[in-house]
């Protein structure tokens, strides 16, 4: 592959949120080192499809370009995974391009992933702090809890759990992976488990936690490699103890 | 007078969530404004950690001690008293962000673990694996968030800022901004604005930056009156690595964990590193720097590998490379302490540097100039503020590495309450103004847009923004000379012709990127000159400026601020000089090679 002259990349594209799909190739210079996000630069650079159409450039998000603000997710020859982390060299070719099949499409590889967003706040992630005046040090943690909460703290948002997940769809209203494994997080904290009871209570119900269907697919694909599905777990055993609680309060 | 002021915020970063925070908690009301989600905004990307003088170590660490070496790796060029207040307020600032739940690294004991970084002897970096950046954007993004949700916050995420809306009497009644999406083009009235829109790495092409690092609105806002300060300080980080689409960080606390810089003492040597005995590797940072070692500034360290690459003609396989190091440290240490860097490495280049030494070269990497703010972080234009990386005032010419962290915080707890105060205290409120001012200025921008999307020209945006990438990143980085800086800026000049004549492909007045960034590179063209003419006047050599023509500092010529304003009539910029507030610590040698 490495010895290809040219890369032939065809990208799903789509005018607004209203119009028709279509797809569209390109043939662009191989460079080694070459990302995806850097062939879609080239098309920039050079708006002309492979049979010589000029054409627009793609829109699509990116920000950081290395992993970690979770901007680029798209898929990628029908892998969810970031753009940026996805090396044409690894890639077989033609490199097919799409948006994210389970959010809206804005244009192109845009997809509006607000919903993440607003199920964080759903779910109440984050520590209760009283305010952000000096009151001293925080509750101290010893190494092993810093090292279990440390690998949840680093999603990402990039959404590739929920694009993967057979039950993240219209039908359930599923929260999600992501949001869940926040949620176990924050219910480790020693002041963000204040909120534990609120942030189970939003577990249940339409869409919550329940709609898990066990695929184990948000774990594979995680570009963090965050142990969602222990998480998922956790996180089902305390909302069954909850709703038990709750139960008998009744 | 506003008791509840509407305060607008313009980025998302570290030093915006700051504002947020404090504007919200004194009962302001916020507008927040981000290219992008703010959760993925460019603050994400610092990976070493955040610097406070907690002296946990044992080691007669002090706030004084944090000013002294952040003022002394500045060169003197930074006025002392705010720096002096970040470095006093840092430990107060660990405490908080330790108190919202960042995963900070722990000793045995339970208490914060603290590493050592470039320009100290002192281990002064608190630190969340190597993801630091990210960890301390995500715990106050997650305060944001309830702020949001209890209604004190709006946000407007996909929202570019064009412009500050100024009346009759040049003060900032708020901004003109544009939806990403629909293109729609709206005034947002405030009684004060606090700009906090990071770096300009684009204007360089490929560096450390993101995508949305352009320093657009800066440039907005200098266009628009804002004096623009010591832009030409343009920090080059030492090891990145390189690629096709940009230079992708590799932290200083590979060093500070132990990390050694090293190239093959014989020429084009093409042995395996590993295979390479001890006795023929040049470690030239430790042999130059005995004290500090691998651990001199930044600016120190980039020449350093330049000399050692472009005269010594050492670079790895006669490449411009060199070797960091960190093979001979535990997998286990690594892992703990540095896994988000490693795994940048291993997915990037597909190598794993803790069996294979890391191949790496300096890339641009951060501006210490920006927006020329007073210690109240105000602009010279009334209501403006800025704090973060977009203003000039806490680095000097060379930025230390993990203070960037804690200016933004500091840059943004200082801005926020500050901003509060000045609504609070106007006359007249933003209500009383005329919205004849709001509407000019989105008729000034709707027909700016006009003009773009429906220019008959055929240059083509992205290719004007290649040759200003690479004609920047040759003579505006490590090795000044007045001679090519005089030719960058008749290339810019050129630029900025062809740039009359871009030629939009995409014609489309829905989510239309490349319309966006053609805006942007407009911006880019004209701050670009700011940076060009600035190091072009400064002759001397100073922190991250060097000019082998001028090798020295000299403080009697150029102890002093660039300011640099628009001259609109001649759509250039002008400069003038402003003495440097040293009051706390006199100027001395700045002499990392001496042995004490």
């Amino acid at each position: 592959m490495a010895d290809n002259k040219t890369v032939l990349i065809k990208v799903k594209r789509q005018k607004d949120p209203k119009s028709a799909p279509y797809w569209e190739e390109f043939e662009l210079q191989f460079r080694s080192g070459m990302n995806v996000i850097s062939a879609l630069m080239d098309v920039a650079l050079n708006p002309v499809t492979r049979t010589g159409q000029a054409t627009t450039a793609i829109a699509y998000d990116s920000n950081c370009l290395e992993e970690v603000c979770g901007s680029c997710a798209m898929l990628i020859n029908g892998r969810t995974r970031m753009a940026c982390s996805a090396l044409i060299d690894n890639l077989e070719q033609p490199v097919a391009i799409e948006p994210f099949t389970k959010f809206p499409v804005i244009r192109d590889l845009q997809v509006d992933r607000s919903v993440l967003f607003e199920n964080l706040k759903r779910v109440k992630a984050w520590v209760p702090v009283d305010g952000t005046y000096d009151l001293g040090s925080g509750p101290r943690l010893s190494p092993q809890e810093q090292e279990e909460a440390y690998p949840l703290s680093r999603c990402i948002s990039c959404c590739c759990c929920m694009e993967a997940c057979p039950q993240f769809n219209e039908n359930t209203g599923f929260v999600g992976a992501a949001a869940i494994s926040q949620v176990r997080l924050f219910n480790t904290h020693p002041t963000g488990k204040a909120l534990k009871t609120e942030r189970l209570r939003a577990l249940m119900g339409d869409g919550g936690i329940h709609e898990c269907g066990y695929a184990q697919n948000c774990v594979e694909v995680c570009p963090k490699d965050i142990p969602l599905t222990t998480s998922i777990a956790e996180v089902g055993g305390q909302v069954m103890v909850q709703a038990f609680k709750d139960l008998f309060r009744k | 007078m506003a008791i509840n002021p509407k305060i607008v915020v313009v980025g998302g970063g570290l030093a915006g969530l700051a504002a947020v925070i404090k504007v919200a908690e004194m009962g302001g009301q916020v507008d927040l404004f981000s290219i992008v989600p703010v959760k993925r905004s460019h603050s994400v990307c610092a990976q070493g950690g955040i610097n406070a003088a907690k002296n946990l170590k044992g080691e007669g660490d002090s706030t004084w001690q944090h000013f002294d070496d952040t003022v002394y790796g500045g060169d003197f060029l930074a006025n002392q008293p705010p720096v002096k207040g970040m470095c006093d307020a840092a430990p107060g600032i660990i405490d908080l962000l330790d108190r919202m739940g960042v995963p900070f690294n722990r000793t045995a004991e339970g208490l914060l673990d603290f590493r050592r970084f470039g320009g100290t002897l002192f281990n002064r970096t608190a630190f969340a694996g190597a993801t630091t950046g990210q960890q301390l954007l995500y715990a106050l993004d997650e305060q944001v968030r309830r702020y949001e949700s209890e209604g004190k916050v709006r946000k407007f995420e996909h929202w570019e800022f064009l412009s500050a809306v100024l009346d009759g009497n040049q003060v900032c009644r708020g901004i003109c901004a544009m939806d990403l999406r629909t293109m729609e083009v709206r005034t947002f009235p405030a009684d004060a604005v606090i700009i906090a829109t990071g770096g300009n790495g684009m204007i360089f092409g490929k560096s450390t930056n993101s995508v949305v690092c352009t320093g657009s609105a800066q440039s907005a806002l200098y266009q628009q009156g804002a004096f623009y300060a010591n832009g030409e300080f343009i920090q080059v980080h030492p090891t990145a690595i390189p690629g096709e689409d940009k230079l992708r960080l590799m932290s200083e606390s590979a060093r500070g964990e132990g990390g050694r810089v090293w190239v093959p003492k014989q020429p084009g040597d093409k042995r395996d590193p590993q295979s390479i005995p001890a006795n023929e590797r040049w470690y030239f940072l430790e042999e130059w720097y005995p004290k500090y070692g691998n651990l001199v500034p930044r600016d120190v360290a980039t020449r350093a590998i330049f000399k050692v690459v472009y005269e010594h003609n050492l670079g790895i396989d006669g490449q411009p490379m060199v070797y960091l190091d960190l093979t001979h440290i535990d997998r286990k240490v690594l892992d703990r302490k540095l896994e988000g860097i490693l795994e940048i490495y291993e997915k990037f280049v597909g190598d794993d540097p803790r069996d294979v030494p890391m191949k790496i070269f300096p890339g641009m990497h951060y501006t210490m100039g920006g927006l020329w703010v007073d210690f109240n972080q105000q602009t010279n234009i009334k209501g403006l503020y800025a704090a973060g990386e977009c203003e000039y005032q806490y680095h000097g010419a060379n930025r230390l590495g993990a203070n960037s962290l804690v200016s933004c915080i500091y840059g943004g707890f200082m801005s926020g309450p500050n901003a509060v105060k000045y609504a609070r205290s106007q006359q007249t409120s933003t209500d009383d103004v005329s919205s004849s001012v709001f509407e000019a200025e989105q008729r000034r921008q709707e027909e700016f847009n006009d003009l773009l999307i429906n220019n008959p020209g055929n240059e083509n945006p992205f290719q004007i923004w290649r040759e200003l990438g690479a004609v920047m990143t040759k003579n505006c980085t490590v090795i000044r000379y007045n001679k090519n800086l005089q030719e960058t800026d008749g290339k810019l000049v050129e630029l900025l012709q062809r740039f009359r004549n871009v030629n939009l492909s995409d014609k489309s007045m829905w989510a239309n990127t490349s319309f966006v960034f053609t805006r942007q590179l407009y911006n880019m063209l004209q701050l670009s000159r700011v940076i060009a003419q600035g190091a072009y006047l400064r002759n001397e050599s100073r922190g991250a400026h060097y000019k082998p023509d001028f090798p020295d500092r000299d403080d009697q010529n150029f102890l002093k601020t660039t300011k640099a304003y628009f001259a609109p009539d001649a759509d250039e910029p002008r400069f003038e000089f402003e003495p440097v507030d040293t009051s706390l610590i006199p100027p001395r040698p700045r002499r990392y090679d001496a042995a004490t």
